[in-house]
């Protein structure tokens, strides 16, 4: 096509040292370059015409080129055609950068998985026709294929592709690791827990490539724009022509300025650059570790007012910590955190593993008659005193008196030998940077930050101060959710967004306008249920976002605005007779190039 | 059930409409997607009419777009 393109223009070149006297000459010698360059415009549009479709922007350009040759614009009519393929070609090369690029993005796709045979050798095999259950090997270098358990080994994993965090996660035995994820350092024997379609890796490729069914509202207006658009260009040229033809005469002069109403007629800047916009949103939010199911999605979230959270595992860690220590006299904090820890060794209890961390022990040397006291605490014998490690409640049925407590965190109060020695307050922390993110939400527009949680209403409301929310709702059974978020939906018609983790709240991310799931890696219920997924759980992310769906109906309404706008200014001009072919192949090709291009800026969005 | 097509040389994102709009008509749709970018066809169609459907869907892709055609696995 290039060499097409360039042929035609340098015999073009040497067309205009024809004489114009020789009409008849110039008229054949224009027609060479003109059919080096545009012979397939006129056989496509004939094509066309056979097949019923009128319309057709090769139709409208052989008729507008052929009219010009008819009026004696050779040069013109060449020129029209060299630079209409010029646009197409620049503009396919534009669509195929994009898709090279989409196509890079979603370059997760693991290619081969190492299987392990009876006879301890491996074999290279398609991730397809491993099963659960098999081991295969990962060394060093390689994506890993499919969701696994390490079971020999030890490694860090690049896990940017899929969770758009760069800093690598060490793993070792026993981990559970994540298809598409590339193991950087050791190699890797593992497990496989998934099949390669239930693996991770295939969920969010399927994911993405349907994101592109569920259409946005400025998609669809698009689509029934683009349907009467060019009926009604078509029409008012034909008008252009006819009418003022039928009073003034100067036919040729009006078949001019309707044969560029027809170039400008082709929707075609709109019908592409508007999906290309919402696909390289949805391409850069899955580059960081952001899943959108839709196009439709991109455009609530950005336009979120209200946003409902789930408490634990969403703004808090879910992770108890030790915060103060409170000791009676004659006994100091480590000797009660030593207490404590020993009490509750054999306990998996949140708290008891709270407590453990604080002061961590390796053997259960001194630990003697430990049991649960179910709903209360724990009972152990630790090196001859005999020691109670519980709630109030607790400490009255051993008629100890310990202190009152009714702030925001839970309190663990510790007797030994029917002595008070003090008391730990627990609580969850919350999630580093969750203030900042928040703030940076209220920044983008969101107006109303509200949070759910099963927790007592000192302990959400503690919560809500620190990190600057505007109000609680604690107390809550999990069922009590779906109808409290109903009830806030449905008391002004903000856009709502529900941010939770996924594990028992996935009617309310169902209910919502907008569900979000957080810290879904590996999560088939949260990616399931939501309508957005953050890979990890870290609440920038939810900001990003947030960035990336403004930016991206930001660049959908420009290049709305910009394509229709140029072409009804382009029109207007010729219909006053100022437009010339030029601009019209601009107000085509020249519109879709640059929309394009406007269209790809979404890929590029930064934190 | 829900098909996956490829489409080949598919160039004009105007004409991806108008084969969505052209299929979506044909007996036995329910519902069909062309994505211009992933140059994919989505068609859920009627189990025993699947043929049928894809047969006049390639009709109807070569009417608009003559060049691009649909790659039946």
């Amino acid at each position: 096509m290039l060499i097409r393109i360039i042929a035609a223009s340098v015999i073009l070149i040497a067309c205009f040292f024809i004489p114009d006297e020789y009409e008849i000459l110039r008229a054949i010698a224009f027609f060479v370059p003109y059919a080096i360059a545009g012979y397939d415009i006129v056989i496509k549009a004939a094509k066309n015409i056979r097949n019923g479709q009128i319309f057709d922007e090769n139709l409208l350009m052989g008729i507008a080129t052929i009219g010009a040759y008819g009026l004696r614009e050779y040069s013109e009519a060449v020129m029209v055609v060299i630079l209409y393929q010029a646009g197409e070609l620049f503009q396919s090369m534009a669509v195929s950068r994009s898709r090279k690029s989409i196509s890079e993005l979603m370059d997760i796709r693991p290619d081969y998985a190492n299987l392990a045979l009876e006879d301890g050798s491996y074999k290279t095999v398609s991730p397809e026709q491993v099963c659960v259950g098999d081991k295969i090997l990962i060394k060093s270098g390689e994506k890993i294929p499919l969701d696994c358990v390490i079971t020999d080994g030890e490694s860090e994993i690049d896990t940017s592709s899929i969770t758009g965090e760069s800093v690598p996660r060490a793993a070792k035995v026993g981990d559970e690791i994540v298809s598409g994820c590339v193991n950087i350092s050791g190699t890797l024997t593992a497990r496989v827990t998934k099949t390669f379609g239930e693996s991770t890796v295939s969920k969010i490729l399927e994911l993405t490539e349907n994101s592109a069914q569920r259409k946005s509202k400025s998609e669809k207006f698009i689509t029934r724009f683009a349907r009467v658009y060019t009926p009604t260009v078509v029409a008012l040229a034909v008008c252009m022509a006819v009418i003022p033809t039928l009073i003034f005469g100067n036919f040729s002069a009006h078949l001019k300025s309707a044969l560029i109403f027809l170039v400008i007629s082709c929707p075609c800047a709109l019908v592409i650059s508007v999906p290309l916009s919402f696909f390289c949103g949805i391409g850069c939010a899955s580059k960081n570790g952001i899943l959108i199911k839709g196009a439709n999605y991109v455009e609530s979230l950005s336009g979120v007012g209200r946003i409902i959270f789930d408490k634990t595992g969403t703004l808090t860690s879910g992770k108890f910590e030790v915060t103060d220590v409170i000791c009676q006299s004659g006994f100091d904090r480590d000797e009660i955190l030593t207490l404590a820890s020993k009490a509750e060794y054999y306990s998996d209890h949140p708290i008891a593993l709270a407590v453990k961390s604080a002061m961590p022990f390796d053997s259960s040397d001194g630990i003697s008659s430990s049991r649960q006291i179910i709903g209360k605490g724990v009972y152990a014998d630790i090196d001859g005193q005999s020691v109670y490690v519980g709630n109030a409640a607790l400490m009255s049925d051993i008629g100890v008196v310990c202190m009152e407590y009714d702030g925001a965190k839970t309190a663990l109060h510790v007797a030994a030998d029917g002595k008070y020695a003090g008391t730990l307050l627990i609580s969850d922390t919350v999630k580093d940077g969750a203030k900042e993110a928040l703030a940076s939400l209220r920044r983008r527009g969101v107006k109303e930050m509200i949070m759910l949680t099963g927790d007592r209403k000192e302990v959400g409301e503690d919560v809500a101060e620190k990190i600057g929310l505007d109000s609680v709702r604690s107390n809550l059974l999990p069922e009590d959710k779906v109808r409290i978020a109903e009830e806030i939906m449905s008391a002004s018609d903000s856009t709502t967004a529900y941010v939770g983790d996924g594990i028992n709240d996935a009617p309310v991310l169902s209910v919502a306008d907008v569900g979000i799931a957080m810290g879904a890696m590996g999560s088939d219920a949260a990616i399931e249920a939501a309508d957005i997924v953050l890979m990890d759980d870290s609440l920038s992310k939810l900001d990003t976002a947030f960035a990336i769906s403004k930016k991206t109906l930001r660049i959908v309404k420009q290049n709305i605005v910009f394509a229709i706008g140029v072409k009804v200014l382009i029109m207007l001009l010729s219909a006053v007779g100022f437009a010339n072919m030029w601009m019209a192949i601009f107000a085509d090709v020249g519109v879709s190039v640059i929309a394009i291009l406007n269209a790809l800026r979404t890929f590029n969005i930064k934190q | 059930m829900v098909k996956v097509y490829r489409l080949e040389d598919l160039d004009c994102a105007n004409c991806a409409a108008k084969m969505e709009e052209a299929i979506s008509k044909i007996d036995g749709v329910n519902s069909v997607n062309i994505s211009f970018l992933a140059q994919k066809m989505t068609i859920d169609a009627e189990d025993d009419k699947i043929d049928d459907v894809m047969k006049q869907a390639v009709k109807a892709c070569k009417k608009i777009e003559p060049d691009c055609t649909i790659i039946l696995k």
